[in-house]
């Protein structure tokens, strides 16, 4: 190792700030003044917030720069590397950045998932070694199959692709089902907006979701895995590509996996644009080369899965989460976070906020917390005004809601859910009927059409928001809007339509005022919507001479 | 063509569970024929595969990435989402509407752009996201739109 590093987060999103370019000129700045032997600079993946540039850290210093130009690189280089001058006014603090909101309590302990995302190079293995990497894979293949099962379970783990179903259960199920073949599928379909947080991981730290999925298939009795990622996820096909290819020279895919006489393959399978794929068994219709098209439950994947067989179906987060556990035992796990809940949660900041991007808090972190810690408050200095916490298919909150504490449990106590983590906030300049027509929008155009509630309950609630946002909103629309989502929720076949109630219901119920204030007016109360002009009634009158 | 589909069919067949090598075929096709799929391709895939060929289009016109007709040299595709849209994402489709003068899953006269509308890319920390082709592009105003086609307009002349 060379005495100076300087980490480059070539994340996607950094990607597009510049980040390659910045890293490049770097290493040219480097050439230049003949210091490679003494000065490493190499790419990593997302180091957390994003405030409108790219995290550049230089170790053994841990200090941490954002840098938005060539000039910025220039005057990192010449001041801290030349001469060990810190450059301030380009410094943010690593608490800033990692999001590391219980620091005196656990101190850099909060960083369960994201451990290594950042801190190491995804592409090389040796590094996600050197970091204990695949020490938990050796632990596990010591361990009896049902003893890894029962410390998912004790861990109280749940799963993080917003559902929060228990782990530990799900796989006990797969391995009480007997069949001569089973299957462990890694949900990485992405696709709720807001929700990139899959991605930085996968980008990130590829192996530790493939460490965890390798432990998985052992723990339930599996040979076979795939892993499901959106086709538009191009730079994390590829590194994810590259990593099981390395994993598999290394010896922890393959046959006999340390010695242990336990075969397990790992394969990827791209997704082609379907959000419904995301749900379990629509995924599990599409890696059999079908349309996503969920599938009547039960029977549920761990009894009748893929080609039929007992599958296990888990978030890229929740497997995450599997080597650290076994690593560091139940218990330790559940110091973190709410008691139905243990465990942190990866969240994605998006919208009007300062600071985009992800954060990992313990469960119970509250969303004011999140906003204003974390995402540094409201762009612009701006009022807040909706918070969609969870992803579309999420609730719409005021400020009034902002200090529920968020967990798996949050959506039955308070009306605010967790979801897939996601925090979207809109400032006072939006309208709640532009915000619900987008977001019903989405649901219309993702609908699969193979239930009648779903695919004409969301073509109608369109319709009304049209009409609202055009002025023509008449007096019954939000009963009958109500009316729809309730019919929705409560027949239609999938989660997708299930979940229509959710936004629908918060926003228009959080937020009637607002959708009062647009019925029977001249224009929209925020200025957003553009009213059609009313048909001036022609005046007959004498005219004037 | 033929010869293409059946190595792509084959290669997919080899990597692939028996029943799974539909999805990555058509992925890999559109890959080597501009943008979308042909007609005769679906065929040879049908015939290859040994399935009707109701159910190669079955799955081509279910998943929004793929196309059975052709696009234009460059693909637009731009976020729709919530977290876009709260960023002047509605600024930057109406731009694009304009420049274009096209509308969502329509080609230009000169066959260079079609524009289509995406769920959430996934690069929420640079919103509003468009792609084109294969290539991101962050942090989008109505100005860096017209910049940005100008451009591609400039290269492909």
């Amino acid at each position: 190792m060379k005495p100076i590093t300087v980490l480059v987060s070539v994340d996607s999103n950094s990607v597009l700030m510049g980040a390659r370019h910045f890293l490049n000129y770097f290493r040219d700045l480097v050439k230049e003044h003949n210091l490679e032997d003494t000065v490493d600079v190499l790419e990593t993946g997302s180091m957390g917030i994003y405030p409108e540039g790219v995290i550049v850290s230089v170790l053994p210093d841990g200090v941490f720069y954002v840098v938005r130009n060539e000039l910025d690189v220039k005057r990192i280089f010449e001041e801290h590397i030349l001469k060990g001058r810190r450059v301030f006014d380009l410094e943010v603090p690593e608490s800033q950045i990692k999001g590391t909101v219980e620091v005196e309590k656990v101190a850099e302990e909060t960083r369960i998932v994201l451990k290594n995302v950042g801190e190491i190079d995804p592409t090389r293995i040796e590094e996600y070694i050197a970091r204990d990497g695949y020490f938990a894979l050796a632990k596990a293949l010591q361990m009896e199959p049902g003893e890894v099962i029962e410390e998912i379970k004790r861990s109280g783990l749940r799963g993080r692709g917003g559902a929060g179903f228990p782990t530990g259960l799900k796989w006990e199920f797969t391995y009480k089902a007997s069949a001569d073949q089973k299957y462990v599928l890694c949900n990485a379909d992405e696709g709720e907006p807001g929700t990139f947080k899959d991605r930085l991981i996968m980008e990130g730290d590829p192996h530790s979701l493939i460490e965890g999925m390798i432990i998985a298939g052992y723990a339930v009795g599996a040979t076979k895995g795939y892993i499901y990622i959106r086709g538009e996820y191009h730079s994390s096909i590829e590194i994810l590509k590259k990593a099981v290819e390395r994993a598999y020279e290394y010896g922890f895919l393959g046959e006999n996996i340390l010695g242990s006489g336990f075969n397990f393959d790992l394969k990827i399978r791209l997704g082609a644009g379907a959000y419904v794929a995301g749900e379990e068994t629509a995924l599990i219709e599409s890696i059999e080369g079908k349309p996503a098209r969920p599938r009547l439950k039960p029977p549920y994947p761990p009894t009748f899965g893929l080609f039929g067989k007992p599958t296990v179906v888990n978030n890229v987060e929740t497997f995450v989460n599997v080597p650290r556990i076994i690593m560091n035992g139940a218990e330790w796990f559940k110091k973190f976070g709410t008691e139905s809940s243990p465990g942190t949660k990866v969240f994605s900041l998006v919208g009007n906020v300062v600071r985009k991007g992800i954060v990992e808090v313990p469960m119970g972190v509250t969303v004011r917390d999140l906003i204003f810690k974390f995402g540094g408050g409201i762009e612009g200095g701006r009022k807040l005004k909706v918070v969609q916490t969870g992803g579309s298919a999420g609730t719409f909150i005021g400020p009034d809601k902002l200090d529920v504490p968020l967990d798996f449990d949050s959506y039955a106590k308070y009306g605010v859910s967790l979801g897939s983590g996601v925090i979207l906030v809109a400032d006072e300049t939006h309208c709640v009927v532009d915000l619900a027509l987008t977001v019903m929008r989405f649901f219309e155009h993702e609908s699969c059409g193979k239930c009648t509630p779903c695919r004409e309950g969301t073509r109608m609630i369109v319709n009304i928001l049209e009409r609202i946002s055009r002025g023509e909103g008449k007096k019954e629309d939000l009963d009958t809007l109500r009316e729809i989502a309730r019919n929705a929720g409560e027949t239609s076949f999938c989660g997708l339509g299930q979940s229509i109630p959710v936004p629908l219901l918060s926003i228009v119920d959080n937020f009637e005022e607002e959708f009062r204030a647009h019925i029977g007016a001249d224009k929209c109360p925020v200025g957003v919507c553009e009213f059609k002009k009313k048909k001036e009634k022609k005046k007959i009158g004498v005219r004037k001479p | 063509m033929r010869e293409v589909i059946v190595e792509i069919v084959q290669k997919a067949k080899e990597t692939a569970e028996e029943r799974d090598v539909l999805i990555n075929t058509l992925h890999e096709i559109q890959k080597r024929f501009d943008n979308f799929i042909p007609p005769e391709a679906a065929e040879i895939v049908a015939e290859e595969l040994g399935v009707p060929l109701s159910r190669v289009y079955e799955v081509l016109t279910f998943y929004t990435m793929f196309s059975t007709k052709p696009k234009g040299k460059y693909v637009i595709r731009v976020c729709e989402s919530l977290p876009c849209h709260v960023e002047n994402g509605r600024e930057v489709v109406k731009a694009l509407k304009e420049i274009l003068k096209i509308d969502f899953g329509q080609t230009t006269s000169d066959g260079l752009f079609t524009l289509e509308m995406t769920s959430c890319l996934g690069l929420c920390g640079v919103a509003p996201v468009i792609m084109v082709n294969d290539e991101y592009y962050g942090n989008m105003t109505p100005g860096r739109v017209k910049d940005l086609i100008d451009r591609l307009r400039g290269e492909s002349l």
